[in-house]
């Protein structure tokens, strides 16, 4: 009994262990150093960029706003463009995955219908086939139906996401019990009434999951709309960004501003999903631990 | 009202088989009308542009004469292409060298993160997560920055010690400065995975082997590892998918090691470069489709040699 108490009592008091704790820290820098790197950078001007100066610490001169008013001014505001079309794809692309992914993953795990574990067979083969093998086929049936250099050619190949099914099967399968189901059921809601008021709030982390891992997949796209368009004011902020790269490496000395904007532009870039990570952190987490248990 | 007088309705034998029977098919239909819409989506997405793919792969645009149909002469093209076998080989190695070290290194930070509780630990959790979050483009950016030798660190680091910074763009080293950046971008994913099945394993398991004597080395080997097996398997499949199609970070890095990364460094760069720069798309094809095959073998060959450790599928 006595036993019991004190291990429960050690259990309850932080875990430290120094040594540990010192290489984590270590690590800690690695993983945060190219993050530094591009916050103090970003403060440069060009010649603080190029002139040789500590590249892991500011100049005299820090000129956050100077080079964000450029940034966003340069090439008649082309940044911000890129910057919402990246979020139009984002949202559209991940809330139309998930809203499929959901009704399939519950369809699998509640119904017993014709053809059914065929179908999900089928469906963890493809988690196999490399999504990038598609492009190619994808953009030229996409140009026959004159599709290609729209938002659709990003959009519409985005809704797919099997591995989204999947996740959203399991823990349909574990966290919504049939005889809530039925008892729905008997007391004359609808199956939709069903699925959109008893499974729906049950299944919640695991949706909040698949938004996000869809969302930042579509977000971070870049071999297909570099594949699908050719209009700059159509590209996602990848593809921009990786534009203004080629440029400035052709031709490095005529366009050192461009590598600033570069530095800055990635870390705006990155800050909406930084947010949207760490401020959703307590649902996608219990979510992500159901894919890899079972 | 309806519902109630139905549950109650007398049960002989054939009305009950009748009411059945109207309940299979009503199931039939509801179960299609929720994975209907994925279907058509995985249909139109999936099953169409594979089919595509491999219908467009047994042709051969020539400048003479038009597109023939040459059936396997692409493969066979493809398997003697230098530049197809120079890049799979390249990926296969890079396969080979970049899992197990991600791998390693986050079932490491997840039984550390796992064991230590501290507020620091909680934060370095977020942090080492964090490049999860960038675009693979932008990682690869930020990488190319610090590789650099006009604006990067390492020309000062090493300076201080005397020495001459070793070049990560540069032909010899750029698969030293590719695997940094990939074990960057994914080590904290796969450590966020692996911890949150940590998290689920029963907690009374660990007393109870601290009561036979184990200790913490013997619990992480022992008890942690095997049972968080299924989890690993997983996140081995799916960086085996993925290194396999390696692309966005040669492809960005490639402006700044143009010596170093061609434009064939690995297939799917080179199917890029048929299709979109050369406008050959039956060779494109063949080549995605080859590059496929190959994801298939060696996910299967890998699945194969684990499906005694317990499947995840």
């Amino acid at each position: 009994m006595i036993d019991h108490t004190s291990v429960r009592a050690g259990a309850r008091r932080p875990q430290r262990y120094l040594p540990l704790q010192i290489l984590l820290g270590f690590l800690v820098i690695y993983f945060l150093v190219p993050f530094w790197w591009v916050i103090v950078n970003s403060s440069k001007d060009a010649p603080g960029l190029f002139g040789g100066g500590n590249t892991l610490w500011f100049t005299d001169q820090i000129d956050y706003l100077g080079n964000l008013r450029q940034l966003f001014t340069y090439d008649g505001g082309i940044y911000l463009r890129w910057i919402l079309n990246s979020t139009l794809y984002a949202i559209a692309g991940g809330v139309g995955a998930t809203v499929l992914a959901v009704m399939a993953g519950y369809g699998f795990a509640k119904y017993r219908f014709a053809a059914r574990r065929f179908s999900f067979a089928v469906v963890l083969g493809a988690l196999m086939v490399p999504a990038t093998a598609l492009v190619i086929p994808t953009f030229i049936m996409f140009s026959r139906l004159g599709l290609t250099n729209t938002v659709w050619a990003v959009i519409l190949p985005s809704l797919l996401n099997p591995f989204g099914v999947y996740l959203m099967h399991v823990y349909a399968r574990d966290a919504v019990p049939d005889e809530l189901l039925d008892a729905a059921r008997v007391d004359g809601a609808g199956e939709i009434r069903t699925f959109i008021q008893i499974a729906l709030p049950l299944m919640r982390p695991a949706v909040v999951t698949v938004l996000l891992l869809s969302a930042v997949a579509s977000w971070n796209n870049y071999f297909l709309p570099l594949a699908m368009l050719s209009d700059n004011r159509l590209f996602p902020v990848t593809v921009g960004l990786g534009l203004w790269q080629g440029i400035a490496s052709a031709n490095n000395a005529g366009t050192t501003s461009l590598w600033s904007l570069i530095i800055l532009g990635s870390l705006v870039s990155v800050i909406p999903l930084i947010i949207a990570f760490f401020s959703l952190q307590r649902h996608w987490r219990g979510g992500l631990s159901v894919g890899g248990l079972r | 009202m309806t519902s109630l007088t139905e549950k109650r309705a007398p049960r002989t034998q054939p009305e009950t088989r009748k009411i059945r029977g109207k309940v299979h098919l009503r199931e039939h239909l509801m179960g299609w009308l929720f994975v209907g819409p994925f279907g058509i989506v995985f249909l139109a997405f999936l099953i169409a542009p594979l089919a595509y793919a491999l219908y467009l792969s047994l042709f051969q645009k020539k400048l003479i004469g038009g597109t023939s149909f040459v059936l396997f002469d692409n493969y066979v093209k493809a398997f003697t292409d230098p530049s197809f076998l120079s890049g799979a080989w390249f990926v296969i190695r890079f396969s080979l060298v970049s899992i197990p070290l991600q791998i390693v290194l986050a079932l490491a930070l997840a039984l550390i993160l796992d064991s230590v509780t501290t507020l620091f630990a909680r934060f370095s959790r977020l942090m080492i997560f964090l490049p999860y979050a960038i675009p693979t483009v932008i990682g690869a950016v930020m990488w190319g920055f610090l590789y650099s030798r006009g604006f990067g660190p390492l020309t000062d680091i090493f300076g201080l010690f005397g020495a001459t910074a070793p070049d990560f763009l540069s032909s010899d080293l750029i698969f030293y400065g590719l695997l940094n950046v990939v074990t960057w971008q994914w080590a904290g994913y796969y450590m966020i995975i692996l911890y949150a099945a940590l998290q689920g394993v029963d907690p009374t398991l660990y007393e109870a082997a601290r009561m036979d004597g184990a200790g913490r080395w013997q619990i992480a080997t022992r008890i942690k590892i095997p049972l968080i097996a299924p989890a690993l398997i997983l996140i081995l499949v799916f960086s085996l998918i993925g290194t396999l199609q390696f692309f966005n970070e040669p492809q960005i890095l490639r402006y700044l090691a143009a010596g170093a990364i061609g434009s064939d460094f690995t297939p799917n760069m080179y199917a890029y470069q048929q299709a979109f720069s050369l406008a050959n798309f039956n060779y494109g094809s063949a080549i995605s489709f080859a590059l496929g095959g190959l994801v298939f073998i060696c996910v299967y060959a890998f699945l194969f040699f684990t499906r005694k450790r317990r499947s995840f599928l």
